[in-house]
């Protein structure tokens, strides 16, 4: 995220402080000044909506409504944003090495969020589940989701990519997508024999500090945040954080920029190119694998099927901030987050629109986007694509 | 080269042979079909559908074996998708030997796929399908035993403007033709019944309802109607509760399903659904079919399975009194599908049918039932509140004098 200037190492107390402020404070107030930005921007078009039609529907006032829905949507907004934010990250590091969409990604954050359902059902199942500390077992569940869904992505690398390396760009699109139906196949498959359950439900009850909200008043209305809400929230952060001192801190972090910059001189240099494309794939795929069971948790319910959407607005959350482009995934996902929270919670006072209507509003505002800026928000970033 | 021929040769002869052998024994086989969601989100009361026909075909079958027939059971999985159902019907009208089909479990596919099986003659009798377009279109072949939408969101609209302190309620669909035909009646009727009517939305969302929820805890409804399915509205009102919505919620029978329990959690308890088909238990006359279900499938029935049941006994009865006609032959399927909408006075284990013109049952039961618990082992023990009889909209325009009192009470003839 920072630029990608080689650390000199913490020989003495300054270059302490640089590297905390590199690796931690810079990446932390970049988010914060991404969320502060989006949130205030659509705070102020909903108002601007509030003064163009005042009344849009009869003894409806939309300022009384904007006013108490107001962080109720900022909230839901930051938490699906930074879910669309991690995935877009697998669509990004795949793309700034090798210049192709994974399609598959999708379906591994659908098997990180039923790897999450696993663990957790397990525990559940073994009766250990009132015994954990939260805080251990999210952490114990996004770890194996992580792990498990970093495996396969680097297992689909090998097998239905690194053969078609030399192939037409239309090739290995193909593969993904055929990769993409059978990991659905799959765990579809696998649910049915080994529990006979389509809707894999998270036993979220069993654990009771999932089950105290954080209320708080706020001006005219009380805001109530789930608890998962703030996991969403902190693991995304947490894992982002680690993400930009990997790639910019790290020799094998350099590595991977080296490939994405030029892949054969980066060979010529004595770098393992087909390692570091595995390790893309790794932290790509671990990252959908954290999403996925962060938003599993979120939402309660997952299915087989459940990665299509979430995937299909992370894909275009990343094209939105710059396909390539670490910071502007993080951009696009919240931006993207955030215009579908405030059009859910707005539309439906438009008694000929309504929230069936989201999704295309949505998209027309990313068209808009792109019209004007075509290589993204913050551009593709050719000189240094991870 | 010429052994490759040689053995494309037999290959064909073998093939031409195995059609013939087959056609011969084709002769005296009569097939019925079943369309229900097998697989995906909707597949546990798609089973109980399956089970319930295959069940019906094992002991009503009777009356037809003793005349030398063979009848067999082919289940077809519709996914709960038109085009997946409309493909099964394209495929199933083709085998000859076919002469009814028990399903579906959704209008929206029932619909379309009827049209299939109405272009072929093939009777079809369902279970569960309570849009009014299943039946109003007219179609001879097409008939059901369950209630209808209309009365059915009338149904919920009358209990929900008893239950206290509602005085506002926010409705919420799923866009399909179940979800928003139900809702919308539901809408109609809560707004004659004096209860303010503060939205009429509809969502594709299936995960993630964060968003839709904020207008909606904004606006402080006293009710939440959902027009949908169990695999929507348990997962809406389980995030629903947590964002600290504390009013009532009430849904058409797409709630019913033990799966509805299992999505939705504690949050689900005390909500109420409108159903055409009360659990088994409800019905004196299901004791045995329960027992025999039991002891055949190793689960409980769910949902429809009862109906389901009584609508292949429904076609059996209906194929005897072709072949009867037929004088011992096999019935053509136009035959088969007057018999069946001739049908009078069948008793079944839910009740006594007979069709309408229209194929609708001439009476029809509505109940209104509660969510007991969050177990779903224990959907069968939810406690039915109201329940009464309503006549087809046929039937209810008969016994009135003028004509439009006729057009009036058939939406969308």
């Amino acid at each position: 995220m920072l630029d990608a200037r080689r650390m000199t190492g913490p020989a003495s107390f300054r270059p302490m402080v640089e590297w905390g402020y590199r690796y931690i404070l810079f990446p932390i107030g970049q988010m914060l000044i991404f969320v502060i930005g989006a949130a205030l921007v659509l705070t102020l078009f909903a108002y601007l909506l509030a003064f163009l039609f005042p009344v849009p529907r009869p003894n409806i006032i939309l300022v009384d409504q904007v006013n108490r829905q107001l962080p109720g949507m900022i909230i839901s907004g930051i938490t699906i944003g930074f879910v669309y934010a991690m995935i877009a990250l697998g669509y990004t590091l795949v793309y700034g090495v090798l210049k192709f969409i994974n399609f598959a990604h999708s379906e591994i954050f659908m098997v990180g969020s039923v790897v999450g359902f696993e663990v957790m059902r397990r525990l559940g199942d073994a009766g250990s589940l009132p015994g954990w500390n939260p805080i251990l077992l999210i952490a114990v569940m996004v770890l194996i989701a992580m792990l498990i869904s970093g495996l396969l992505a680097v297992l689909i690398e090998r097998i239905a990519y690194r053969p078609l390396r030399g192939a037409p760009r239309l090739v290995p699109l193909i593969s993904a997508i055929g990769i993409s139906f059978f990991l659905i196949d799959f765990v579809r498959a696998f649910e049915a024999i080994t529990r006979n359950d389509f809707n894999l439900t998270y036993p979220i009850g069993d654990v009771a500090w999932f089950q105290q909200p954080v209320e708080f008043a706020l001006g005219v209305t009380s805001v109530r945040i789930r608890p998962t809400a703030f996991v969403v929230v902190l693991g995304a952060v947490i894992t982002l954080i680690a993400l930009n001192y990997f790639v910019n801190g790290t020799k094998l972090g350099r590595g991977i920029r080296a490939v994405s910059q030029d892949m054969t001189t980066a060979g010529l240099m004595g770098i393992n190119v087909n390692r570091m494309i595995s390790l893309t794939f790794f932290i790509g795929g671990a990252f959908g694998g954290a999403a996925g069971t962060l938003f599993g948790m979120n939402v309660g319910t997952v299915t087989p099927f459940v990665g299509f959407i979430p995937g299909i607005k992370a894909f275009t959350a990343a094209v939105l901030g710059g396909i390539g482009n670490i910071t502007g995934a993080l951009l696009g996902g919240l931006t993207l987050g955030m215009i579908e929270s405030f059009l859910n919670g707005l539309l439906v006072y438009f008694p000929a629109l309504g929230q069936r209507y989201t999704d295309v509003f949505a998209f027309s505002v990313l068209i808009l986007i792109l019209i004007f800026r075509p290589s993204g928000l913050l551009g593709e970033r050719v000189d240094e694509k991870v | 080269m010429k052994f490759r021929q040689v053995l494309v040769l037999l290959l064909v002869v073998a093939l031409s042979l195995s059609v013939v052998v087959v056609h011969a024994q084709d002769s005296k086989v009569i097939k019925i079909a079943s369309q229900s969601p097998l697989s995906g989100q909707q597949s546990v009361v798609g089973t109980g559908i399956r089970n319930g026909v295959e069940l019906a075909i094992e002991q009503l079958s009777g009356p037809l074996t003793e005349l030398g027939f063979t009848i067999e059971f082919v289940p077809f999985d519709d996914q709960a998708t038109p085009d997946v159902g409309v493909n099964n019907a394209q495929l199933l009208v083709n085998d000859p030997a076919i002469l009814a089909v028990i399903g579906h479990y959704n209008s929206g596919v029932a619909i379309p796929s009827s049209e299939v099986y109405d272009a072929n003659n093939l009777a079809m009798v369902s279970p569960a399908n309570t849009n009014v377009n299943v039946t109003d279109r007219g179609l001879p072949t097409v008939n059901r035993i369950c209630g209808r939408d209309d009365t059915q969101g009338a149904a919920g609209a009358a209990f929900a403007s008893g239950l206290e302190g509602v005085e506002s309620v926010y409705v919420l669909h799923d866009t399909t033709a179940y979800g928003q035909g139900v809702a919308e009646f539901f809408a109609k009727a809560a707004e004659e019944a004096g209860i303010v009517l503060l939205n009429l939305e509809g969502t594709t969302e299936t995960a993630n309802f964060e968003g839709v929820i904020q207008p909606i805890l904004a606006l402080d409804p006293d009710l939440i109607y959902f027009g949908g399915m169990f695999s929507q509205a348990g997962i809406f009102i389980n995030q629903a509760r947590a964002a600290g919505y504390e009013g009532f919620f009430l849904g058409p029978d797409g709630f019913d399903s033990s799966d509805y329990s299992e999505l939705a959690g504690d949050a689900g308890v005390g909500t109420y659904y409108t159903t055409v088909a009360a659990p088994a238990s409800f019905y004196a006359d299901a004791a045995q079919f329960i027992e025999d279900y039991k002891a055949k499938f190793d689960v409980d029935p769910q949902p429809f399975a009862a109906q389901a049941y009584d609508s292949a006994g429904i076609a059996l009865a209906g194929i005897a009194a072709a072949v009867e006609a037929a004088g011992g032959e096999v019935p053509t399927r136009e035959a088969v599908a007057e018999a069946i909408r001739a049908t009078e006075g069948y008793q079944g284990i839910t009740g006594n049918y007979t069709f309408d013109d229209n194929g609708d049952p001439e009476q029809a039961t509505y109940v209104i039932l509660e969510v007991a618990s969050s177990d779903p082992a224990d959907w069968g023990t939810n406690a039915v509140l109201d329940q009464f009889l309503a006549p087809s909209p046929l039937i209810a325009a008969a016994g009135e004098v003028t004509p439009e009192a006729t057009a009036e009470a058939t939406p969308g003839a």
